[in-house]
């Protein structure tokens, strides 16, 4: 395709289109048919949604025929590769939601005082250098924060905590906590530099000092944006996989206390499809039934987002 | 005024200084913890993995013994699987991006195209992994191979690069695009002597952070089902005799880096976790290194780029 333009870009100068209506068709046709190519390419991200649903959906529907669907929210066991098969994922659930919690514990209140810090306090320099060094946090591989979990912060917290196991939701929620703060504060910070100066200067033209301005001014302003990026958190941390495979342990456990090793519904998928467990049977299903899952709690994060922003938006 | 309520309001008045000193310490509190996390965890690293950080590390196969172990099959691995990624990944996300800032019209499509775009970069990793498995892996019969991969990873980065093209596009002026029409230019020539060049500098950052995120992605390629014990290497993509090129390896069974460290590191035996630190160590020091190139790339761009 580019071979073709560079060849007959020239020449299309020498021979103004005009008056070679056969030049002017092709040209028309190729300038058609790379638009249709390109329309194509953006329409994957749409092919790539229909793919997921698609594939969810389709796993999913033959896991509810062999199991019903008030078992599978009800039932307070998940031995599903057992003789004696149970089904209840909010066994699953229960380590998801409590190890998010202990990570949005961390990352919501640190990940929004350092958006505050760095649009409304921090000198020039300091910005320049933490916004790229919390891209860099943000960019470390999960897989490397779960190894950091297990092997340093586990024991650290055992000095505290003496009895605490070897596998425990509240190491992997921290580490969880510190890999989101970059999400946490890059979306708040961007959504408070966006709140226009003539706000800040009403504020300090009736005396407020910077950090009532940031409080009572600027974070109200722009809640929206701020509260997107908890949204965006919150999926962030129900949808982390490695982190929580390698330090909370792969042990279904009904729990909401973390100090315990309880599976979450990504540790779990990840310990079935290291199994090899042979395609078509209920065990490979239920992995498609625990993604279902999350999938929709992830939708529903994003549409609470979506209307938090619209009614909260400020608009000036 | 009387000297008491000056007093009174100077005391008024410093005691809410005193807030913004306490809180421009506590913000520069709140950073430190994450630079002390990523301190403490590159020198945990460092400290455990060093002595592993040999030549033969990078040039042996997994091992039971883990003295003899290295990352032959994970780095050959991820090499290939990131070559396929950006292949695809590339020019899907370029062209959706110039389609969506260039020629795109305003209407019910392109808000489909453009929500599910932004719904995509929500969607956990481990989701595209089940994607691949349903899809890639068993429907269409790629089998748990490097080609597998390479889609799955290039979908998962497929938001990142359209987002990254189409902020390059929208910051080039309109007015270059107008003179390129009014010398005769078509739209795609435009796009192919003007746009394009002018945003590939914005639009490769975008794609060095794509690719340093799908470098350590672990959790989807650990669903499609690839094997954690390797001992060989798939099949030479070049050869010295026509037709030079092949394909084979496209097919092949396969391990990662990230799933190497996995591996590793669910071991008990401390000899394995050194082992995983040393992966540990050469995996962020790659993705920090890519992503360091992209932030120096970005910071060059804004600073010579006036139009």
């Amino acid at each position: 395709m580019t071979a073709a333009a560079q060849v007959t870009a020239p020449s299309m100068a020498f021979f103004p289109t005009s008056r070679r209506p056969a030049a002017r068709r092709v040209r028309i046709i190729r300038e058609r048919a790379i638009e249709s190519i390109l329309f194509l390419a953006a329409l994957v991200s749409v092919f790539t949604t229909v793919g997921i649903v698609y594939v969810l959906i389709k796993e999913s529907v033959v896991f509810f025929r062999q199991v019903s669907i008030v078992d599978f929210l009800t039932d307070t066991q998940w031995t599903p590769l057992f003789d004696d098969a149970h089904f209840g994922i909010m066994v699953l659930l229960s380590g998801t939601i409590t190890s998010s919690i202990v990570a949005l514990a961390i990352a919501i209140p640190l990940g929004t005082v350092i958006a505050i810090y760095l649009s409304e306090f921090a000198p020039f320099k300091v910005r320049e250098v933490a916004k790229p060094f919390l891209e860099l946090l943000g960019g470390v591989p999960t897989i490397v924060y779960g190894f950091f979990a297990l092997l340093f912060v586990t024991p650290l917290l055992q000095h505290v905590y003496p009895g605490l196991p070897g596998f425990n939701l509240l190491s992997a929620g921290i580490v969880m906590g510190i890999m989101i703060i970059p999400y946490v504060s890059s979306i708040s910070e961007d959504a408070m530099r966006a709140v226009p100066m003539n706000l800040r200067e009403g504020s300090y033209a009736m005396g407020a000092t910077r950090f009532q301005t940031a409080v009572k001014v600027v974070v109200p302003a722009a809640f929206s944006g701020i509260a997107s990026a908890y949204i965006l958190g919150i999926s962030r941390a129900v949808g982390e996989t490695m982190i929580l495979a390698v330090a909370a342990g792969m042990q279904p456990n009904l729990t909401f206390n973390p100090l315990e090793p309880a599976a979450t519904i990504t540790a779990y998928i990840v310990q079935v499809a290291l199994g090899d467990l042979p395609h078509g049977s209920v065990g490979y299903q239920t992995i498609f039934a625990a993604g279902l899952t999350l999938m929709l709690f992830t939708l529903a994060c994003n549409i609470v987002g979506h209307v938090m922003r619209k009614r909260f938006r400020e608009a000036y | 005024m009387e000297t008491r309520d000056l007093t009174a309001i100077r005391r008024l008045i410093a005691e809410h200084k005193r807030w913004d000193a306490i809180f421009g310490i506590i913000g520069l509190l709140c950073l430190m913890v994450g630079v002390l996390t990523f301190a403490s965890l590159f020198v945990e690293m460092a400290l455990n993995g060093f002595d592993r950080l040999s030549g033969s590390f990078f040039t042996s196969f997994p091992s039971r013994r883990a003295a003899d172990a290295g990352i032959l099959s994970a780095w050959v691995g991820s090499t290939l699987v990131m070559v396929v990624t950006a292949l695809v990944a590339g020019p899907l996300g370029v062209a959706a991006g110039v389609y969506l800032e260039e020629y795109a019209s305003k209407n019910w499509v392109t808000d489909v195209i453009e929500i599910n775009i932004t719904n995509l970069a929500g969607v956990p990793s481990i989701v595209y992994g089940l994607l691949a498995l349903g899809l890639f892996v068993y429907q269409f019969g790629l089998g748990q191979s490097i080609l597998s991969a390479g889609l799955t990873l290039a979908l998962l980065i497929l938001p990142v690069v359209i987002v990254a093209t189409r902020e390059a596009i929208r910051s080039i002026p309109k007015h270059i695009r107008e003179g390129s029409y009014a010398l005769g230019a078509t739209q795609w020539q435009t796009v192919r002597y003007h746009i394009l060049p002018y945003s590939s500098a914005g639009i490769l950052t975008g794609m060095i952070i794509g690719m340093a995120r799908a470098i350590g992605e672990t959790a989807p390629i650990i669903t499609i089902g690839a094997l954690t014990f390797i001992a060989f290497l798939p099949a030479s993509p070049v050869s010295a005799h026509p037709p030079y090129l092949n394909f084979e390896w496209l097919m092949s069974p396969f391990t990662v880096m990230p799933i190497q460290m996995f591996n590793w590191t669910s071991r008990p035996e401390a000899a394995f976790q050194a082992n995983a630190a040393a992966a540990g160590f050469v995996l962020v020091f790659m993705t920090l290194a890519m992503n360091g190139l992209a932030i120096w790339l970005r910071y060059r761009l804004r600073k010579n780029i006036k139009w």
